[in-house]
């Protein structure tokens, strides 16, 4: 056929690539043993151990750094690294590439970085008969001690029925970020809580308009604001079982605040990583809710707002008047999952323990806060010797434990569905206040399709 | 996966002439050489579209551990709540897109046509089938950047509209045209190419008579070349249709660039991918993908018949 359509031809072949692909592997891979393993001394059926081999562990980019300083200081323990992206920005790599594994019967890799939190939700669980791709790592695999050592309720998302299945990186607790001497200049006194917060939003849209306390245009948005305020839209209480309930009081009060100050301008529906933001409010952020990572991400970052040394403060998250305490909430934070698959299961685990608890990678080369607490500890303490922040690091520590636990880690992903619904609901000009409950339509409907019952 | 139809050359207003019966006055040994040529063609088509489609049909009949599941699989997706509104949109896409297709490949390909200057349309179909060079998702990363008021080349144009961000652009109402239009940009020139081709196929001697007979640029299109193209229409209708009910790439990487507010399972094919790799349920991917071939069955079967593809003159 002369002068064939090559384009149409090349997107419908990309269009099925992936499917076909993955039909023909399965095709000549056929599929995998089916026989249940009975469990091991460590809480899972375990393959035959070999000590002397080879492990291969799965990083992102910014975790190559962590196997380098491994291959450091353990020449010994042979390993190979593979790239990957981390299953990041719902890409969802990590889960498609262990169900493939799954169904040929082999190529699991030992260790997995991921950049989600909620990848135990699946990993934790058997699959269409398949043995379930992480180890039980709190029946003996790691030490109970080192566990132990693990920033209180940092590893709630590795948890799932009382096991823990992987080992947190990295925390992204929310905290008050803002700038001291912006705030100076214009005469505002930091918020103690939510309630100020908005007076101090309102009063800034009349009388500097232009600056923002804040941002509300990120997918993880609800995991800032609205699981700050224990918004039970997400309260997952069992391996397939999770609450939603949008219409509470403590959902509505914080919708209702974003609503006002959307509307004033202080609050933009604008992601932090647009070119747009850079361009706008550059020297312009009063303050800003958000995780941890922001100060390496946004702030300190010449690519992004590029805040000089010495003007970045840092406030504890704020509570609301008249809750006993604050809570706050947690956008992020890698894990580390070993698999239940491997043949040298030794290595695996001396590998992982290190990359989660050693100096030489946590506090040395890590960018974000250790989730390991005697790593915390140092790393916070040359964060403040590096005289970037203008106050003490005190509150980022403290919110490290002030994770509100009724907010879950579900198989379904948050961030997808607010941007799915609420990200265009918004835009489309609708008030958050009144989409709550399209909001809990949608998350109920994600949660049943991935086999939740929701109550 | 759709297989295009056979067409026979374009032949009109000349002698008539039959294609010379199998072996009628051919050199001997030219039917294996035939063989031979098809072979390879024959031997990929059998291992990369129907062994997997037999093995679609396999899995769709069956539950997660092989064993025969009846219809389940079909009532499962088709009660998804995504499913219906993926089927809108992609029912939505294809209306605005074949429809403009159409209208605009032709009307453009007959202006093309009846310019005189040869530059002037050598250039002009270059033109036209330069954007179709791009390989199906670059393309779409470029329009990423056209389409973001912050970095497009035309942000005037949108802002003009009342878009002032990449997210307002990107709204669930816009999408249809959205795809249609990025569809259109990187398809409608090759196949500009192929109706310039087909036109020059019409003989001179037919357009001749019309015009002595006094009919007008205008009457000539309309009911000469028109009907004439009629084939080619039906054909590009067929090829173009098998592309559209398999839209994937263009709502995929917008879902990837825009952090999810457009949604991963906007197409039914996307709808497939979540299935397989989101949800771990090959069974009900397959599903998807079954009945998404049966409907590009019967509308190709439409377009076919309709546009007289399969006729001999």
């Amino acid at each position: 056929m002369i002068g064939i359509n090559t384009a149409v031809r090349s997107r419908r072949r990309l269009a099925v690539a992936g499917l076909c692909a993955a039909t023909a592997f399965l095709v000549l891979a056929g599929c995998g043993s089916n026989t249940k393993a009975e469990d091991g001394p460590r809480g899972f059926p375990e393959a035959k151990q070999d000590a002397t081999s080879t492990i291969t562990v799965w990083v992102d980019a910014d975790r190559q750094a962590a196997a380098k300083a491994f291959q450091k200081a353990n020449p010994d323990t042979k390993i190979q690294v593979v790239a990957y992206d981390g299953s990041a920005n719902g890409s969802n790599s990590f889960r498609t590439k262990m169900q493939l594994f799954d169904r040929a019967g082999s190529g699991w890799p030992d260790v997995v970085f991921s950049t989600q939190n909620n990848d135990a939700a699946w990993a934790s669980q058997q699959s269409a008969g398949k043995q379930a791709f992480a180890a039980v790592l709190d029946k003996g695999l790691v030490p109970g001690d080192t566990l132990a050592k693990f920033t209180a309720g940092s590893l709630n998302p590795c948890t799932v029925d009382g096991k823990v299945y992987c080992l947190r990186n990295d925390l992204a607790q929310a905290v008050l970020w803002y700038n001291k001497k912006l705030m100076d200049q214009l005469g505002y006194a930091v918020p103690t809580t939510w309630e100020e917060y908005q007076a101090l939003g309102e009063k800034v849209a009349k009388q500097h308009p232009g600056y923002i306390i804040g941002t509300a245009g990120d997918a993880w948005t609800p995991e800032v604001f609205l699981w700050a305020s224990k918004c039970q839209a997400n309260d997952v209480t069992g391996p397939k079982a999770v609450t939603v309930k949008t219409d509470t009081t403590e959902c509505k009060r914080a919708a209702t605040m974003l609503d006002t100050l959307r509307g004033n301008g202080t609050v933009p529906v604008v992601s932090v990583f647009t070119p747009e933001f850079v361009k706008k409010y550059s020297g312009k952020v009063l303050m800003m809710p958000g995780p941890a990572w922001y100060a390496g991400a946004i702030f300190n970052n010449p690519q992004s707002l590029n805040v000089p040394a010495g003007q970045l403060g840092i406030a504890a998250p704020l509570p609301w008047k008249g809750d006993d305490k604050p809570v706050t909430g947690n956008v992020g934070g890698g894990t580390w999952f070993i698999s239940s698959h491997s043949k040298n299961l030794a290595a695996a685990e001396k590998f992982a323990e290190f990359v989660t608890t050693a100096d030489d990678y946590q506090v040395n080369v890590a960018p974000g806060y250790p989730a390991y607490a005697p790593a915390a500890e140092k790393w916070v303490a040359k964060q403040e010797s590096s005289k970037y922040f203008a106050t003490s690091l005190e509150p980022v520590v403290t919110a490290a434990s002030q994770v509100w636990d009724g907010w879950g880690y579900g198989i379904f992903s948050q961030e997808a569905i607010w941007a799915k619904t609420m990200t265009t609901g918004i835009t489309g000009g609708k008030s958050i206040v009144d989409l709550l409950p399209t909001w809990q339509q949608a998350i109920e409907n994600q949660a049943k399709v991935d086999g939740y019952s929701v109550s | 996966m759709t297989i295009a139809a056979p067409s026979d050359p374009l032949i009109a207003g000349a002698p008539e002439r039959r294609r010379p019966a199998p072996g009628n006055g051919r050199a001997p040994g030219s039917t294996r050489i035939g063989y031979v040529f098809v072979s390879l063609y024959a031997l990929l088509a059998v291992a990369f579209g129907v062994v997997p489609s037999l093995y679609a049909v396999l899995l769709a009949f069956t539950n997660g551990d092989g064993g025969f599941a009846g219809l389940g699989n079909f009532t499962k997706v088709v009660g998804d709540f995504r499913f219906w509104p993926a089927v809108l949109h992609v029912a939505v896409y294809l209306v605005i897109w074949l429809v403009m297709l159409v209208v605009l490949v032709v009307g453009l390909a007959l202006l093309v046509h009846a310019i005189r200057l040869r530059w002037a349309s050598t250039a002009l179909r270059f033109v036209y089938y330069l954007p179709g060079a791009l390989a199906g998702a670059s393309s779409v990363l470029l329009w990423l950047f056209v389409l973001d008021p912050t970095a497009s080349p035309v942000s005037g144009l949108l802002r003009a509209f009342g878009f002032d961000s990449f997210v307002a652009v990107i709204q669930p109402g816009h999408l249809p045209a959205i795809f249609a239009i990025i569809a259109f940009w990187t398809g409608a020139g090759g196949w500009i190419v192929i109706m310039y081709g087909a036109l020059n196929n019409i003989s001179t001697e037919v357009i001749e008579a019309a015009q002595v007979d006094g009919a007008g640029r205008v009457q000539i299109a309309l009911r000469i070349q028109l009907p004439l193209l009629r084939k080619w229409i039906a054909y590009m209708g067929v090829m173009s249709l098998a592309a559209g009910t398999q839209l994937f790439v263009e709502p995929q990487l917008l879902s990837q660039a825009s952090n999810a507010v457009v949604p991963n399972d906007y197409s039914l094919n996307q709808l497939a991918y979540q299935y397989a790799f989101q949800q771990n349920d090959f069974n009900g991917a397959a599903a998807i993908s079954l009945i998404l071939l049966v409907v590009a069955l019967l509308l190709s079967w439409v377009f076919v018949t309709r546009g007289g593809l399969f006729e001999r003159e």
